[in-house]
């Protein structure tokens, strides 16, 4: 064995397989609510029920939706696609056929680029395909009885499948995370993994660098994660795991029949399923209840069109046209697109973006969080709080006392010049006025001026600190800062005789 | 008029015998009801008779025509279904002990579309399991025998649609045919029955057997009321993508104008080898008809029509194997009474609940659809799909009509060919390939054997020209009376027991 140390021993590879529902109205052949959290197979009829002699009639704008994603996605769009039955006997699927694509899918040969170190990455995607989803199985007490529901069978699926192109488990999670944000931002999916909505497999094995060969060991499939947190994670885990079977037993990919293991969330193991002697035989055959979906130039065009800003363009956007910081940028974007279009209401009528990106990233995310709204519950309209911010870069009012502002409209709302001159809040930048004040102070608080003297260096300011905070009391908050720091430095330096430096 | 001549007038006179007030519909679906209850114990057309029911819809039509309301096509008409289309709170089992309770919760759009037009639903008719079959053996509860003669099979899938027909239980009757199941039987009891394009009739709620050959189509005793029935369930609907928005024409309008300068292609290869001679005796002097109204007659070859049979045992149990995988004793139908675990139940409910040919089809579907044979059968099949198609185009290049004989034989007795698929197979050997190009096709009635049983005259037409395969139809029928034939069923029992007890004796 000889691994040098400097370089990583393998290199691990990464490939998902993501399922999201679709927001759709209805399901996807048939007129049924597309809707989760009814009582138990409420939202159901004869066509999802599988019953004898009923017919599927596609849904279009479940497709419309799938073509928004793929064409978002980079992919090619094919003008001409069909569907398949993919044969399998279960329960919650009452024909004991999915409806589902097979060698036609209706795009292909994608790819998503993901924020990673120093730039961005290209990740693949093999295809993206439209199915339908199947019930759900509830199990009850003792294991004996199941019981089904149906209201998920037959609501829009979309499959994307991912080339091998992850290489570490943080890039699996930031691809899901670029994922979701692209899909939310298309409106074509809520996109949450806890309530389902968003479903991730992964295959991984990794390339051992080894004598001068790169032998790659066996794929397996991880399944059962249910958060983007548990896909690092368990990534994580099997990388490691991988290489120490690797160390024990030398197995090469192709030497052992493909293995699935599921992620054991408490245990923070992934723990052997089934090994696959052969791939399952689904008997693919083209479904002959369903006519080929044709897709025209027209539409493609429509659909393109009706795509907009993507949030990768939008980051790169706020960076070059608002000048933010790409921490800003990145997070601001990350929020959604209304949040996005939030900021850009505040910021356009402020001399400094930045200004509402502090704001925003503070304040206004902060009461989100505490309240748990979305920024469409934001009491705030956008041209109010850009009012307010412009009083503060135009020093009608200083930052702390602005706090106040907000805060008064966040319960009552109402007009922030209106408030400031009510409270009396407009900010005091009165040089003399302000000079007397400080006197005061120091005047009420001689020992200031003694420790001042006593101590040295940093330990200055922090005296002058004192005082400034003492002044904006007197004031009850509205005096200029700066001024008024201007104005503390100076009269302490004066009276002690000393300066900040000796 | 008495019950036994209302049983034999055609639906047209049913219907303006009602209209005129001469007859109440609660007469004529007495009058069925009670020619059912005399013979049907020995024909066996019915699964469920539909008594009150149909009663019931009867006075409520009377009530209706009383306070002057408009009244639809079939106003007073009763109609036999195949149990193999749903119909909402009325049980429907395809002949399948799996279904034996199932009653749909909707119904059929051609039902529907029944019901729009007043027609009276009297009950349910016996098919072949799944209509799987081309005798009506295949049943899961009971065997139907032609009313011509009792020894012998209405042939199928839809024999017991057709054997109504037949024994006057209903002037008209839905049937479905995937590789013949409406024509075979219908040749095989002396009616007319027609096969639509594939498309033109919508397949909501007809029970799939094979989704891209299965066609909803009507039985009647002559051409015009054929076209009435084919009138009523024709049309696109919007909960079968695969039916056609094609505008659909008024049949009975243009029904008695002759086609003008008629070409008539007779596919020799089916006069040939296999075909029984009295069969093509009479297909010649139907040949003659034409000949003698004008038509141009010629020859022509559909040379991949043989490989028709193969080719539709491939694609039909292979969409037959997916079909019928929903029948697992999980949501409706039949379950096992003792299993182990799910797919023990899985197993031991589709073994009891299925008949031995349907279990047969399910295998060779399931075969040939599985990896490493799909390429070899299923893709195979869809090849010889087209070319089979392709041979009609041509041929419809040169003729307007296709012509030949509807089965090889007539009649088989029942129990003849129960045992030997492949014969029983055979039996649609004139039949499959209309399915697999998805081209319109009709069986009337062209004469009889020595022995008194029907022969059936084949015509078929380019997909959705049934408007011209009616009207080259109605040009024959108007020539002859083998449309006016009726079993003389009382004899014909009569015979049946004398010979029974003989047997026994
Ligand atoms: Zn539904």
């Amino acid at each position: 064995m000889s691994t040098t140390t400097d370089v990583a021993p393998y290199t691990v590879v990464i490939g998902l397989e993501v399922h999201v529902q679709l927001l759709t109205q209805s399901k996807l052949f048939c007129a049924c609510r597309n809707r989760f959290g009814d009582p138990p197979n409420t939202n159901v009829c004869p066509v999802c029920l599988g019953m004898p002699g009923v017919l599927p009639v596609m849904n279009r704008q479940a497709f419309e939706l799938a073509l928004r994603a793929a064409v978002a996605l980079n992919c090619k769009i094919a003008r001409f696609t069909k569907w398949d039955r993919k044969n399998y006997y279960y329960p919650d699927l009452p024909k004991n056929y999915q409806i589902s694509q097979y060698d036609l899918p209706f795009s292909s040969d994608g790819y998503l680029e993901i924020p990673v170190e120093g730039g961005t990455k290209r990740v693949g995607i093999i295809r993206v395909h439209l199915e339908e989803d199947a019930g759900k199985l509830l199990h009850g007490e003792g294991g004996k009885r199941s019981q089904v529901d149906l209201n998920r069978a037959g609501t829009p699926l979309l499959e994307i499948v991912t080339r091998p192109d992850m290489n570490s488990p943080a890039e699996a999670r930031t691809f899901l995370e670029e994922l979701r944000l692209l899909l939310r931002y298309l409106e074509v999916s809520d996109c949450n993994m806890q309530e389902g909505s968003l479903r991730c497999d992964a295959n991984i094995n990794l390339h051992v660098h080894h004598n001068g060969e790169i032998i790659a060991t066996p794929i397996v499939e991880v399944k059962n994660m249910n958060s983007f947190r548990a896909v690092e994670r368990a990534m994580a885990y099997e990388m490691e795991r991988q290489y120490e079977e690797w160390k024990r037993t030398g197995a090469r990919l192709g030497e052992v029949p493909k293995e699935t293991r599921g992620w054991d969330e408490n245990r923070n193991i992934t723990v052997s399923q089934r090994r696959k002697e052969e791939a399952s035989d689904y008997r693919y055959f083209p479904e002959p209840d369903l006519v080929p979906v044709t897709v025209t130039e027209e539409e493609l065009e429509r659909v393109r069109e009706s795509i907009g800003e993507l949030p990768a363009q939008r980051r790169l956007r706020f960076i070059s046209g608002y000048a933010l910081p790409e921490y800003d940028a990145r997070v601001i974007v990350e929020q959604g697109k209304k949040f996005a279009d939030y900021f850009e209401r505040v910021a356009r009528g402020l001399e400094h973006a930045k200004n509402a990106s502090n704001w925003m990233l503070q304040d206004v995310l902060r009461t989100l969080n505490e309240r748990g709204w979305t920024i469409e519950e934001f009491p705030i309209a956008a041209e109010k709080l850009c009012d307010l911010i412009r009083r503060v870069e135009r020093r009608e009012v200083n930052t702390h006392a602005a706090r106040e502002v907000f805060a008064e409209m966040l319960e009552g709302g109402g007009d922030p010049g209106e408030i400031i001159e009510r409270k009396g809040l407009a900010m005091v930048s009165d040089e003399d006025a302000l000079r007397q004040v400080v006197a005061a102070v120091l005047d009420k608080n001689p020992k200031v001026i003694e420790d001042f003297k006593k101590k040295k260096g940093k330990k200055r300011a922090q005296v002058a600190g004192f005082v400034r905070g003492l002044v904006m009391r007197e004031t009850r908050g509205k005096a200029d800062a700066s001024l008024v720091e201007k104005l503390v430095n100076e009269m302490i330096v004066e009276r002690a005789g000393v300066g900040f430096d000796s | 008029m008495t019950a036994s001549e209302i049983v034999h007038l055609t639906a047209r006179q049913l219907r303006s015998l009602f209209e005129e007030g001469r007859l109440s519909a609660e007469e004529i679906v007495s009058a069925y009801l009670e020619r059912i209850r005399a013979y049907d114990r020995h024909v066996g057309a019915f699964l469920l008779v539909d008594e009150e029911g149909a009663l019931q819809q009867a006075r409520t039509l009377d009530e209706r025509k009383a306070r002057g309301e408009p009244l639809g096509p079939l106003a007073a008409v009763p109609v036999a279904i195949k149990d193999v289309l749903c119909t909402q709170g009325m049980r429907t089992t395809c002949a399948s002990r799996i279904l034996h309770n199932f009653v749909p919760p909707y119904d059929a759009t051609v039902i529907r579309k029944l019901r729009e037009a007043d027609a009276v639903l009297i009950g349910k008719t016996n098919m072949d399991e799944f209509a799987m079959g081309s005798s009506t053996e295949n049943s899961g509860f009971q065997i139907t025998r032609n009313p011509w003669d009792l020894d012998r099979a209405p042939g199928g899938s839809s024999g017991g649609s057709a054997a109504a027909v037949a024994a006057c239980f209903s002037p008209m009757a839905l049937g479905s045919d995937t590789g013949g199941s409406i024509r075979q039987p219908a040749a095989l009891c002396g009616v007319v029955g027609l096969k639509p394009t594939y498309g033109r009739v919508s397949r909501y709620g007809l029970v799939a057997f094979a989704s891209s050959l299965d066609q909803v189509g009507p039985f009647a005793w002559d051409v015009p009321d054929t076209a009435l029935l084919l009138q009523v369930i024709a049309g696109h609907d919007p909960m079968d993508s695969t039916s056609v928005e094609i505008e659909v024409p008024d049949y009975l309008a243009t029904l008695d104008q002759p086609v003008g300068g008629l070409r008539i292609g007779v596919v020799r290869e089916w006069l040939a080898d296999g075909v029984d001679e009295q069969v093509a005796k009479a297909v010649e002097q139907a040949i003659d008809v034409y000949r003698a109204l004008g038509a141009k007659i010629q020859d022509i070859t559909l040379p991949h029509s043989k490989y028709g049979i193969p080719a539709y045992y491939i694609v039909a149990p292979a969409e037959a194997s997916s079909n019928l995988a929903r029948y697992d004793g999980v949501h409706y139908g039949y379950r096992a009474a003792d299993y182990d675990d799910m797919v023990d139940m899985y197993c031991r409910t589709r073994a009891e609940g299925f008949g031995a040919e349907v279990k047969r089809r399910v295998m060779l579907g399931t075969y040939a659809l599985s990896a490493g044979y799909y390429e070899a059968y299923y893709l195979k099949a869809l090849k010889v799909r087209r070319v089979i198609r392709e041979d009609f185009d041509r041929a419809f290049e040169q003729v307007d009509i296709v012509l030949g004989p509807t089965s090889p034989t007539p009649a088989f007795r029942l129990g003849e060919r129960i045992d030997d698929p492949i014969s029983m197979y055979l039996s649609d050997v004139y039949t499959v390939t209309a399915n697999l190009a998805g081209i319109a096709g009709i069986s009337i009635p062209c004469g009889f054997t020595a022995d008194g049983l029907p022969v059936g005259l084949q015509l078929l037409a380019p997909p959705f020209e049934e408007e011209r395969l009616l009207r080259a139809a109605r040009m024959y029928e108007r020539e002859t009376n083998w449309h006016t034939r009726r079993p003389d069923l009382e004899r014909v029992v009569a015979q049946f027991e004398a010979k029974q007890s003989a047997s026994a004796g």
